[in-house]
């Protein structure tokens, strides 16, 4: 490890390109160019080289038989496991399930409300996420308020002549993705609350706001959920009751909401105290000081720290299969139970995290331009 | 200097707080109502029950029939093993990948960057499961193990290590070793000349780790015996799971850590401790590391207590921890939810807050001595 701790930072000072006897002149071929950028990059001295034959060589033993079962082995045609060979991945598997995979056992008549409601979660979002578009407050008041009535009309039906879907039949991504935009609208809007509460000048809510905040945070996600599902119904009125899916989302809300307010607060300390006291002396209340002065320059800078936050609680709405509800991940796991399909289990599992790649990968991208961008605008 | 708040709003706080009083004790009413319907007195006595279940691993002895208080402290045991081993793990493989994604090779640095964001964009449950169910459960069995260097077997039932048989004297040389590994705070705030702070740390764990070898008296490998694996400790496939999901995971975000602390250091450090005369070696070890370790310490106490949090993670692979015994077995047997909850929850918080308050001490010390 010491070798490569020597070897790994970047303790030498890179030659610049002009330098050096082997450097290509002012205008010299393309390929001197790529011999440069080798020579630089992988083969600058003897511990250089040996890393990069090092990797090469792990590279050649993994990478071919990888290749082999992903794609030139595998199979992807036909309905039934009896078309997959035994040496390559078997695709058909996601093939045959995709749709359950991201609706669930949401009735196939009824899915294109799944549509509409993304088309129009999509429509709101980038409005928001423009970061040129003006009056993108007013869109985020939207998002938060009319979209989330729409989506549900539209999702749960019973009104305007929409057959009733019971919460029960979400399941599959659609179920990720509603779990995870009620958590991020419902924790977004308390967790600046309890940010704002953690700071304030009065004991109680001061005292209040960090119990809260420290208790939510030092115990499991998992402790919570099962909270919703098993001992919700004990602190109900007799004959009352929840539905399972909404003390899920109602328990997801209130942890998230604990490190939402850390990441505002984070963001709240990022603002200057002059522009308070500034603020005051104009003579603003405390809550005009805080929602037009404070809150404004707080979300902003605290943006690329909210979205990680975001980024998580979508991984971790796959906590909610451990409660019994099926998300995309438990509906892939549920099909794996099923004895024909029983072996395919790397096939699903791997099908799951592209999923997940993709959409974590997508937001923490957007995070870093905003980060990027804020870096500049300072 | 901002204003005093408003009689109004110092009135409104005691309001507040009423509120949440009133609100506690509807629910606890709530909650005495339906447990008084259920017949179900609240306590903790129950502990001292008998539990009618077997626990699978465990680190001290049990039988069917023990009391939960006893399961009690065995889950806590392998909720501490499992974290402890991820803690350790996550830090070693954290720091070697961080440090190789600031490697001046492309390949080694590209590799780095896409272990991290493909762990980091992936759900921790997600890999625990694959790492159970699509890796350790195909294996192969016992009679075709694989052969892992050290000594070391896998197949289908875990993984199998060496284990060490201590000679004669051994329970009184692991005892010194223990009061040497436990006096290192001490040792580490004399000023002993010409040492550094690691130096003088590392002398007594390394007497200790030396005491401790020198007790051995061989080393029994696990081997092939009929159908099964003789000798050496058996690891079971929950844990290594487990152990997989929690090191693996948290070392991509511990990598970030690192690489964001080595380059917080100003470049003009390492100018000019080289433009001194410093060695590479000495500019890493002296000037950067110490100065990277202050802003490394915060986050990382957090993804140490996120390993310890996520090990409730084990109830998805059935790895008999705190949680997944007492939320899933526990409750089942006792009907005692909100009992167990509070135990778990409880249990969890002091975790946590021992995890910060212990790391917090560190930092002050970091902080102010110096590296």
């Amino acid at each position: 490890m010491s070798g490569t701790t020597a070897q790994g930072i970047p303790s030498r000072t890179v030659r610049p390109p002009t330098a050096g006897p082997f450097a290509p002149e002012r205008g010299g071929s393309r390929l001197g160019a790529v011999l440069d950028w080798l020579r630089r990059n992988l083969f600058s001295s003897w511990g250089n080289t040996l890393l990069t034959l090092l990797v090469l060589a792990l590279a050649a033993e993994v990478l071919p038989p990888l290749l082999r079962w992903a794609i030139t082995h595998a199979t992807f045609a036909g309905t039934s496991p009896a078309v997959c060979r035994s040496d390559g991945a078997c695709w058909t598997f996601i093939r045959v399930h995709l749709l359950v995979f991201f609706y669930g056992t949401y009735p196939p008549a009824e899915r294109w409300r799944v549509n509409l409601a993304g088309v129009l979660l999509v429509a709101f979002a980038i409005p928001v996420l423009r970061q040129t578009m003006p009056h993108r407050w007013v869109w985020l008041l939207l998002l938060l308020t009319v979209f989330p009535v729409v989506a549900g009309v539209l999702l749960v039906g019973g009104v305007f002549g929409l057959a009733y879907v019971d919460t029960s039949l979400w399941a599959g991504l659609m179920l990720n993705v509603v779990v995870s935009f009620v958590t991020v609208a419902g924790s977004l809007p308390f967790g600046v609350v309890l940010a704002l509460g953690r700071r304030a000048r009065l004991p109680v809510v001061r005292t209040l706001s960090i119990g809260y905040i420290e208790l939510w945070r030092g115990v499991p996600l998992l402790t919570v959920l099962f909270m919703s599902a098993v001992m919700v119904p004990l602190f109900l009125p007799q004959g009352a009751s929840i539905d399972r899916l909404v003390r899920a989302m109602a328990a997801l809300v209130l942890f998230n909401a604990a490190y939402m307010a850390e990441v505002v607060r984070g963001g709240l300390q990022g603002v200057p105290a002059e522009q308070e006291q500034a603020a005051e002396s104009l003579g603003l209340s405390w809550w005009q000081v805080q929602a037009f002065v404070v809150l404004p320059q707080a979300l902003r800078i605290s943006v690329p720290a909210i979205i990680n936050t975001v980024v998580d609680l979508f991984k971790d709405t796959t906590l909610v299969l451990l409660i019994g509800l099926f998300d995309l991940f438990g509906v892939i796991d549920l099909a794996l139970k099923d004895p024909a399909w029983i072996s395919y289990s790397k096939e699903g599992y791997l099908f799951s995290a592209v999923v997940f790649f993709f959409c974590c990968f997508a937001m923490s991208a957007y995070g870093r331009s905003m980060e990027r961008r804020l870096a500049r605008a300072d | 200097m901002t204003r005093r708040p408003s009689r109004q709003a110092r009135a409104a706080q005691w309001l507040l707080l009423l509120a949440v009083i009133a609100a506690a004790w509807f629910l606890a009413s709530m909650a005495g109502a339906n447990l008084a319907r259920r017949h179900i007195p609240f306590g903790f006595g129950y502990l001292a029950g008998k539990a009618n279940f077997d626990i699978p691993f465990r680190l001290i002895s049990w039988s069917v029939g023990d009391t939960y208080f006893r399961a009690l402290v065995i889950c806590i045991l392998n909720t501490l093993l499992v974290s402890a081993l991820g803690v350790v793990t996550a830090t070693l493989l954290g720091f070697l990948v961080g440090v190789m994604r600031l490697s001046i090779n492309w390949l080694v640095r590209n590799l780095a960057l896409g272990f991290i964001e493909l762990i980091r964009n992936t759900p921790q449950l997600v890999q625990i499961i694959f790492w159970y169910v699509a890796v350790l459960r195909t294996l192969p069995g016992p009679r075709q193990s694989i052969m892992l260097p050290g000594g070391m077997l896998l197949n289908i039932r875990g993984l199998y290590l060496p284990t060490p048989v201590f000679g004669s004297h051994a329970a009184m040389l692991c005892l010194i070793a223990l009061a040497l590994l436990l006096a290192t705070p001490l040792v580490w705030r004399l000023r002993l000349r010409g040492m550094s702070v690691g130096a003088r740390s590392l002398v007594l764990p390394l007497l200790g780790v030396a005491l401790a070898v020198v007790s051995i008296d061989h080393v029994e490998l696990p081997r092939l015996q009929g159908f099964n694996i003789a000798g050496g400790v058996q690891v079971i496939p929950e844990l290594v799971a487990l152990w997989a999901g929690l090191s693996i995971y948290a070392a991509a975000f511990i990598a970030e850590i690192v690489r964001a602390a080595i380059l917080s250091v100003h470049k003009g450090q390492r100018e000019a401790a080289l433009s001194l005369g410093l060695r590479q070696r000495q500019v890493l070890s002296k000037i950067i590391l110490p100065q990277a370790l202050r802003v490394i310490i915060p986050p990382l106490t957090s993804q140490y207590l996120n390993i310890v949090k996520s090990s409730s993670l084990g109830a998805a692979v059935a790895y008999p921890e705190l949680f997944a015994m007492f939320a899933g077995t526990v409750m089942q047997q006792t009907d005692r939810e909100i009992e167990t909850m509070v135990i778990l929850m409880a249990i969890f918080l002091s975790f946590s807050l021992t995890t910060s308050a212990a790391m917090n001490w560190y930092n002050r010390y970091v902080a102010l001595r110096g590296g």
